[in-house]
């Protein structure tokens, strides 16, 4: 938890400045509006984690939340009978997209950037052959509830991420963790103690693509059907987990810093957009941010392996 | 240390944020006379609508909204074979035989609007027997490709070509050396030359923002506060959108709380529109220069649990559902997908030496909830345009994405 510490300083500064714009945010009603348009974000960023901290990165999260938006509207079509059905084969997608990823990854030893890049393309051309660049069908007023309802003044978006958070702190935690952790850290070290890399880093992509469905559900849910769904949110999920701490490269950082990390990204996008500063600041924002922690990280790697803290993972 | 670093930079954003923030703060302080106190220079005569666009013209602007009351010419059950206030030029120069090969070289199939367009102008080609060959090529939102597009075109033996440009200025010396080689017809954006034969559109987009402004205007109370939603800045037929919704806001006694941009997404159209729910506590009326994201708008207000104020979206079918379930107040300009039929019936016109108009400007009609009904048709996809004057069409409603019954 410590390691979120510093990312939480910033969380607080930015939620105490959007506090002094804007008063309601400190109602429930308010804090709640947030927590809830940060859900999708914090998700994805928590999938991302598990890739970047691997040693990997995984680009086609963004394509793959549109994807999932479109066919769930496609195969819906205002149809609410459809939608159990529906909601458990976008988990299935999201897996299996992250299984090919994992897999292309691993066995082909094609570089993850080239991978999950090479998936975006094919997803946004898959998705804009479908649907000829206009999405089609509607979601059905129960799909929408997961982004829109709640119960009572609770929104099933702040359950729904309290319950992925929850788990993937117990998954972090776990065995799991401590070998995927390994994996970024040291791959060769990692394999000659026994852990199966492969298989860690297959499982992070599933886990990062299972992320990607979850946030698609929200979203879709919450704004309804758009071609734009997922439009930049691969490069806005690694912003975030980087401002979080999680070194790029992998091995080190944090998983609910991370999640700090997305909501401080949120935060800083709600307090430009309060100051009416929007649009294509954001991405530079991110893109500065990007930059600033791949060099900060780089210049303090050296120093990483003194003695102070060669702590329990170099150990696993 | 790195996370000092990302921290810095968040920072950094943070003062940058602070820095500029004062000017658009400040000019959504109360309409212009009580606010001109504090504010200085050109900021002063407006009612927080910021400065003019560099892209408005007055004498444009001025001739828009004067063909708005004119009749247009032409049968008034087709309005895609209607022109208003036509200047026709004779082209039995051009005149030949059939059968005809059209060529045409479009912009983007990128967005519902273009598709519906493009799927309505196939149609048309294959209601014309005398037509025997049609060959398109997409731009794919390239001006470079467009530029090679039309020259490739010209080798083709095209009898006419049609040019939906990308852009105005980078297409503008393509379609001048096409010109020459044959008779070209440009609808939907313009090019910066008379040579094409016929220039089609609709009124245009100053027509479009101020018939959404003026229905605002009307049922907003004075003093009432506006949001605005546009896309993007620096597009012209946004622009023109825009500037004209300005000149409209600052004569009348609302107050516009804010202008965003919303890159045309819905979760983030329908987060800016729960920040100015919550600070402002009521917003009275919404502007948008395109409808695409309107239902996101209304839903914000709905999940706020609020009513929903007048608001204006286009004809796209989603929009035109909610209107109509919900009940709202609301009004659709449009800039109709039937300007795409009209293309081809000008160049059939042409190659028979018959008359055009040199500018075919086409009605641009708006759905209000008296003529809602006659717009809205059931089992259209949601992101159908219902002026597509696509319903007598073979093909309809399938191939537009809509189901029979």
């Amino acid at each position: 938890m410590k390691q979120a510490l510093p990312i939480l300083a910033v969380l607080a500064v930015l939620l105490a400045a959007i506090a002094v714009a804007n008063p309601f945010f400190l109602e429930p009603a308010g804090f709640l509006a947030f927590l809830k348009r940060a859900a999708p974000l914090v998700i994805l960023a928590a999938g991302q984690y598990f890739v970047i901290v691997s040693g990997e990165f995984d680009l086609s999260v963004g394509s793959l939340v549109t994807a999932e938006v479109v066919i769930a509207a496609r195969l819906i079509d205002g149809d609410e009978s459809a939608t159990w059905p529906v909601l458990a084969l976008l988990l299935v997608i999201g897996l299996f997209v992250g299984l090919v990823n994992g897999v292309v990854t691993t066995k082909l030893r094609v570089p993850s950037f080239i991978v999950t890049l090479g998936m975006l393309l094919v997803l946004s051309g898959a998705v804009f052959l479908w649907t000829g660049g206009a999405p089609r069908g509607a979601l059905s007023e129960s799909f929408r509830t997961f982004g829109r309802g709640g119960i009572g003044p609770l929104p099933w978006s702040v359950l729904i991420l309290l319950a992925v958070g929850a788990a993937v702190i117990v998954l972090m935690r776990a065995d799991f963790g401590k070998t995927l952790i390994a994996t970024g850290d040291n791959e060769r070290a990692a394999a000659l103690s026994g852990v199966r890399v492969d298989r860690a880093r297959i499982v992070a992509f599933m886990l990062s693509g299972l992320a990607a469905a979850v946030a698609a559900i929200l979203l879709g849910g919450f704004a309804g059907v758009s071609a734009q769904a997922g439009q930049g949110l691969e490069f806005s999920a690694i912003t975030a987990v980087v401002l979080g701490g999680v070194v790029l490269g992998g091995g080190r950082g944090s998983v609910p810093a991370a999640m700090a990390g997305a909501f401080t990204l949120e935060a800083l996008f709600t307090l430009l957009n309060l100051y009416g500063i929007s649009g294509a600041l954001e991405f530079t924002v991110q893109g500065v941010i990007i930059i600033a922690a791949v060099a900060a990280g780089a210049i303090r790697l050296p120093r990483k392996f003194t003695p102070r803290r060669g702590d329990a993972h170099a150990a696993s | 240390m790195q996370r000092h670093k990302a921290a810095a930079a968040a920072f950094a954003a943070l003062v940058l944020a602070g820095c500029t923030t004062d000017k658009p703060a400040a000019t959504t302080q109360p309409a212009a006379p009580a606010a001109s106190a504090q504010e200085s220079g050109t900021e002063a005569q407006d009612s927080g609508t910021g400065a003019q666009s560099k892209f408005f013209v007055q004498a444009d602007f001025d001739a828009q909204l004067a063909m708005r009351s004119q009749t247009p010419e032409g049968p008034a059950d087709k309005p895609w074979e209607q022109a208003i206030a036509p200047k026709m030029i004779d082209t039995a120069t051009y005149k030949k035989e059939g059968p005809y090969h059209l060529c045409f070289s479009n912009a983007a199939v990128n967005n519902p609007w273009r598709q519906v367009g493009w799927k309505t102008m196939q149609a048309e080609v294959g209601l014309h027997k005398e037509i025997g060959k049609f060959t398109a090529l997409d731009a794919e939102g390239k001006d470079d490709k467009q530029i090679s597009d039309i020259a490739e075109l010209q080798v083709k033996g095209c009898d006419a070509l049609i040019v939906s440009p990308n852009t105005t200025a980078t297409l503008t010396p393509a379609v001048t050396a096409a010109c020459g080689e044959v008779p070209v017809i440009v609808f939907d954006r313009g090019v910066e030359t008379d040579c094409p034969v016929t220039f089609i559109k609709p009124i245009g987009g100053y027509a479009f923002g101020a018939d959404a402004a003026e229905f605002l205007v009307e049922k907003v109370p004075a003093g009432g506060k506006v949001l605005a939603l546009r896309i993007l800045p620096g597009v012209d037929v946004l622009e023109t959108r825009w500037s004209a919704a300005k000149v409209v806001f600052d004569r009348s006694g609302l107050q516009v709380v804010g202008v965003e941009f919303t890159d045309g997404d819905a979760a983030k159209t329908k987060s800016i529109v729960s920040d100015y729910i919550q600070r402002h506590g009521k917003i009275d009326g919404v502007w948008m220069d395109s409808g695409a994201t309107a239902v996101a708008a209304i839903e914000a207000f709905e999940d706020a649990g609020v009513p929903v104020p007048p608001i204006n979206g286009e004809d796209q079918q989603d929009f035109l559902q909610k209107w109509k379930d919900s009940n709202l107040t609301a009004v659709a300009p449009t800039y109709p997908t039937y300007q795409w039929r009209t293309p081809i019936i000008a160049a059939l016109k042409i190659l028979k030496g018959e008359e055009v108009p040199e500018t075919w400007n086409l009605p641009q009609p708006k759905v209000t909830s008296e003529n809602l009904s006659t717009y809205l048709k059931p089992n259209m996809p949601p992101l159908h345009y219902a002026l597509c004057g696509c319903e007598d069409l073979p093909g309809f409603p399938e191939a537009w994405g809509g189901k029979k019954g």
